[in-house]
């Protein structure tokens, strides 16, 4: 960088980072990244998933390296090296993926980042006592295995605060907290404030942005493209930033004679122990998905929904065949196979190991979830398959799907995520599968892609299919479902109507406040 | 009365080196790092041991150099699997079978030759009270290093903050990175740890149980302390537990065979393993506590991103 260094280093601002690049292989993830963070204020950094939010923190926490740039604390420059140094420093960070172990308890956790040498009993004590004075409450003793997310989040905290740090990176904080633990964690960034800490807050919710932050920072494509105070904008206009275009907003025409309309797809007292010990035990759940309709489950991470899928798209079997009914007729003991050639297709969460094998090429993927459902387009007589008639295919639903890509036919893994979950979800589509069922169908995509997947879900609806989302995005079932149902620790509630449905109903359920009968569990017993 | 004594000193002088072998396996292991080199690391340990006390003549400095010996070999591994990143499995193997090679290559002049044997504890006038005095106080010194050892252990991964430390590298190194944890280093140290236990394990065979040099004469007893340490899930005296059942049911099997008792020998010497692999099986019913204990992250190679 040969820009001019001028000299005000404000004192105010505790953090200052000039000119940060990061350059992975041919991919400059953060390019020139410039960031002020002042003292007590909450900072917000936004931007689309892969825009370098998080390859910024990174290097802000010292668990990456960057190429060029540098970094004032304090009016005085730093090298972090390493995430100790950023401790040392007086920087926190709350981790989106949890950096927490589970076979240990909380307070041994806690213990783990903390470097003196005082005995677990006084850490777990300390932690306690913290834990309540903000409000927080957290068993020291409890192991990390058998906690919630939202519970998980609280020893980050806690763990974050008893460093005592000047700066606290939380990364996408809310994304797996219910509405209600929100609100109790925006509490408690405000009083951290009023104390003359600073925080830097990521994420890509506008409205909680808005409600919480003082200042804005909006990265695209590694690069900043704006500064703003989010409280002048609307969510509109901060959406705008990020995306660089305007997003079409998702259309839901109103469903019609649902009610008399078959039921394609039937879960009857679906019951399932938990396979390792901090698995979810399903218990009972009932549901049924009509023709022409989309059903939302919400739930926060963690209660039973990659159990559910499991159990409904056959990767894991029932012993009661009738607990999964498609199309009316029994499926509970049939393979994933089976149940496609049922008119059944499936969407898991993972995409890359689980929705599409990396190293083999778009078409390949293709011919290995529909060799059996188009076995007669794609597979010829003895066996061989007819390359043309599946990479035809490929393309036609690259086109339809508006997928991006670098070639003709390139391997899964050379896509980035929201493409190729375009692609996964395309696949399926293509076939006009009258069961849809999809897991978290735009985690990590960006806001354009997913405006696309969630009008192709309700196009498939409406045109006579049954389609069942699994989400942890409200935001999401709130704009494709006719009704959402809640799981909790393993328990379906039934399903609520949109009409009826509330952020703070949903939220209320996802917290486990209602579990499905109450009334039942108010008798004596 | 004192062939039961003789007895309980064999199964104590056969467990010790699957002991010792065990325990520093079962650190590496804490760490995340899957080291299926035993065997050869105990076999150049006592090839090493055995070279050093015949020609200084002084089974302590055999025995020095077996645990020296099977470090340094550890160290190839650690440098191949750390650093390099290969496979940890496909390193494991290939070290055994240099170790067995190598040893056997260096061995080959010591063949036949007298070696010297460590002394067993004898103090005045308490190692010849009847019966305790010879089992408690008459041992040689490496049964008393493997018992303090596994109290150490014991005590250091579950009561200090670097035993803690260790642990959590085991459950996810990706986390311990995240918190500013020096993964690599700590794995070092562990796989260095492991190779002078089974280096000293080697030592243990060439200088205490037969003071001679045979080719591959570790027999084996790299892998059972591998599977030790897998059946007891990780914990020290579990170990200890399935090192001692192993090594009385091999004495027991032993005497059964001498006294011609009408078994197909094949099925009594196969009883030591049955036996311990069920009663190790039995004690480790509890899933949930199995699952605690395993290292999640075993055997995953680890590239910090930086």
């Amino acid at each position: 960088m040969g820009g001019t260094v001028s000299a005000n280093h404000d004192r105010s601002n505790l953090l200052e980072v000039r000119g940060l690049t990061k350059i992975f292989g041919t991919l400059t993830a953060c390019d020139h990244i410039d960031l002020n963070i002042a003292k007590g204020e909450i900072h917000a950094l936004l931007g689309e998933n892969g825009a370098g939010k998080s390859t910024l923190v990174k290097m802000l926490f010292g668990s990456l390296e960057p190429n060029s740039g540098e970094i004032f604390w304090d009016g005085k420059p730093v090298k972090i090296t390493s995430p100790g140094v950023a401790k040392k420093l007086g920087i926190g960070m709350v981790f989106q993926h949890f950096s927490l172990f589970e076979a240990l308890t909380a307070a041994e956790n806690i213990a783990l980042s903390l470097n003196d040498g005082s005995p677990i009993s006084t850490i777990a004590a300390k932690a306690r006592a913290l834990s309540f004075s903000y409000g927080l409450p957290l068993d020291p003793d409890s192991l990390v295995g058998d906690l919630s997310v939202g519970e998980r989040q609280r020893i980050e905290i806690i763990r974050c605060l008893l460093q005592t740090p000047q700066l606290i990176i939380l990364d996408e904080p809310t994304s797996v907290l219910t509405p209600q633990e929100a609100d109790k964690l925006f509490e408690t960034l405000e009083r951290l404030r009023s104390e003359g800490k600073s925080i830097l807050y990521i994420s890509h919710r506008l409205e909680e942005v808005k409600r919480i932050c003082d200042r804005a920072t909006v990265l695209r494509h590694g690069k900043v493209v704006g500064h703003c105070n989010p409280r002048e904008e609307t969510a509109a206009s901060l959406a705008r930033m990020m995306v660089g275009s305007e997003v079409k907003a998702v259309v839901r025409a109103p469903a019609e004679g649902i009610e008399t309309a078959p039921a394609l797809l039937e879960i009857r007292g679906l019951s399932r122990k938990p396979a390792t010990p901090f698995a979810i035990p399903l218990k009972n759940i009932n549901l049924t998905v009509r023709a022409g309709e989309v059903i939302g489950i919400a739930g926060v991470a963690g209660n039973g929904q990659g159990e559910f899928f499991e159990s409904v798209s056959g990767e894991v079997l029932q012993h009661d065949a009738g607990s999964v009914r498609i199309r009316g007729k029994d499926a509970g003991g049939l393979s994933i196979t089976g149940r496609r050639l049922m008119g059944a297709a499936f969407v898991p969460e993972e995409r890359l190991g689980h929705g599409a094998a990396p190293r083999m090429k778009l078409s390949e993927n293709l011919l290995l979830s529909r060799h059996a459902t188009d076995g007669k387009a794609f597979v010829g007589s003895g066996g061989t398959v007819k390359n043309g008639a599946v990479y035809s295919a490929a393309q036609r639903i690259i086109k339809a799907m508006d997928v991006r890509k670098s070639a003709p036919d390139p391997e899964a893994a050379a896509l980035s995520g929201g493409n190729l979950q375009k692609f996964i979800v395309g696949r399926e589509l293509d076939r006009r599968p009258s069961v849809m069922i999809v897991n978290q169908p735009t985690w990590g995509v960006d806001a354009g892609a997913a405006a696309h997947i969630r009008q192709a879900l309700i196009e498939l609806a409406r045109s006579g299919s049954a389609v069942l989302v699994i989400s942890q995005d409200l935001d999401e079932l709130f704009e494709l479902s006719d009704a959402i149902a809640v799981i909790h620790n393993g328990e379906l509630s039934t399903p609520l109507p949109i009409a009826e449905a509330t952020f703070e109903k949903v939220g209320l359920l996802m917290g486990g406040a209602e579990p499905g009968h109450a009334e039942h569990s108010l008798e004596v017993a | 009365m004192d062939i039961t004594v003789n007895i309980l000193l064999t199964i104590a002088t056969a467990a010790t080196p699957l002991l010792i072998a065990a325990i520093g396996e079962l650190v590496v292991e804490r760490s995340g790092v899957l080291n299926l080199g035993v065997e050869g690391m105990m076999i150049m340990g006592a090839v090493g041991g055995f070279g050093a006390g015949y020609l200084t003549g002084s089974p302590w400095i055999g025995l020095l150099a077996a645990i020296i010996v099977g470090a340094l070999f550890s160290l190839l591994f650690a440098v191949m699997t750390l650093s390099l990143a290969t496979n940890q499995v496909a390193t494991g193997l290939s070290l055994t079978l240099l170790g067995l090679g190598l040893s056997g290559m260096i061995g080959t002049s010591f063949v036949g030759q007298p070696g010297v044997r460590l002394p067993n504890l004898d103090i005045p006038g308490i190692s010849s009270i009847p019966i305790v005095g010879k089992l408690v106080f008459g041992q040689d010194p490496v049964f008393y290093i493997s018992i303090a050892l596994t109290a150490a252990v014991m005590w250091f991964l579950f009561r200090t903050r670097t035993g803690l430390t260790l642990r959590s590298i085991g459950d996810s190194h990706t986390s311990a990175h995240a918190l500013g944890i020096k993964v690599i280093r700590y794995r070092y140290l562990a796989v260095i740890f492991g190779g002078a236990c089974a280096g000293l394990a080697g030592g243990h065979l060439s200088l205490v149980y037969t003071p001679q040099w045979v080719e591959n004469m570790s027999a084996g007893r790299g892998w059972i302390a591998l599977a030790l340490v897998v059946f007891a899930s990780w914990r020290p005296w579990r170990v200890l537990a399935g090192a001692y059942i192993f090594g009385a049911v091999w004495i027991g099997q032993l005497h059964a065979q001498a006294f011609g008792i009408p078994v197909p020998s094949q099925f009594l010497s196969s009883l030591p393993y049955l036996a311990t692999i069920m009663v190790l099986v039995l004690i480790s019913r509890n899933k949930r506590l199995t699952m605690m204990n395993t290292p999640a992250s075993l055997g995953q190679p680890f590239v910090p991103d930086r």
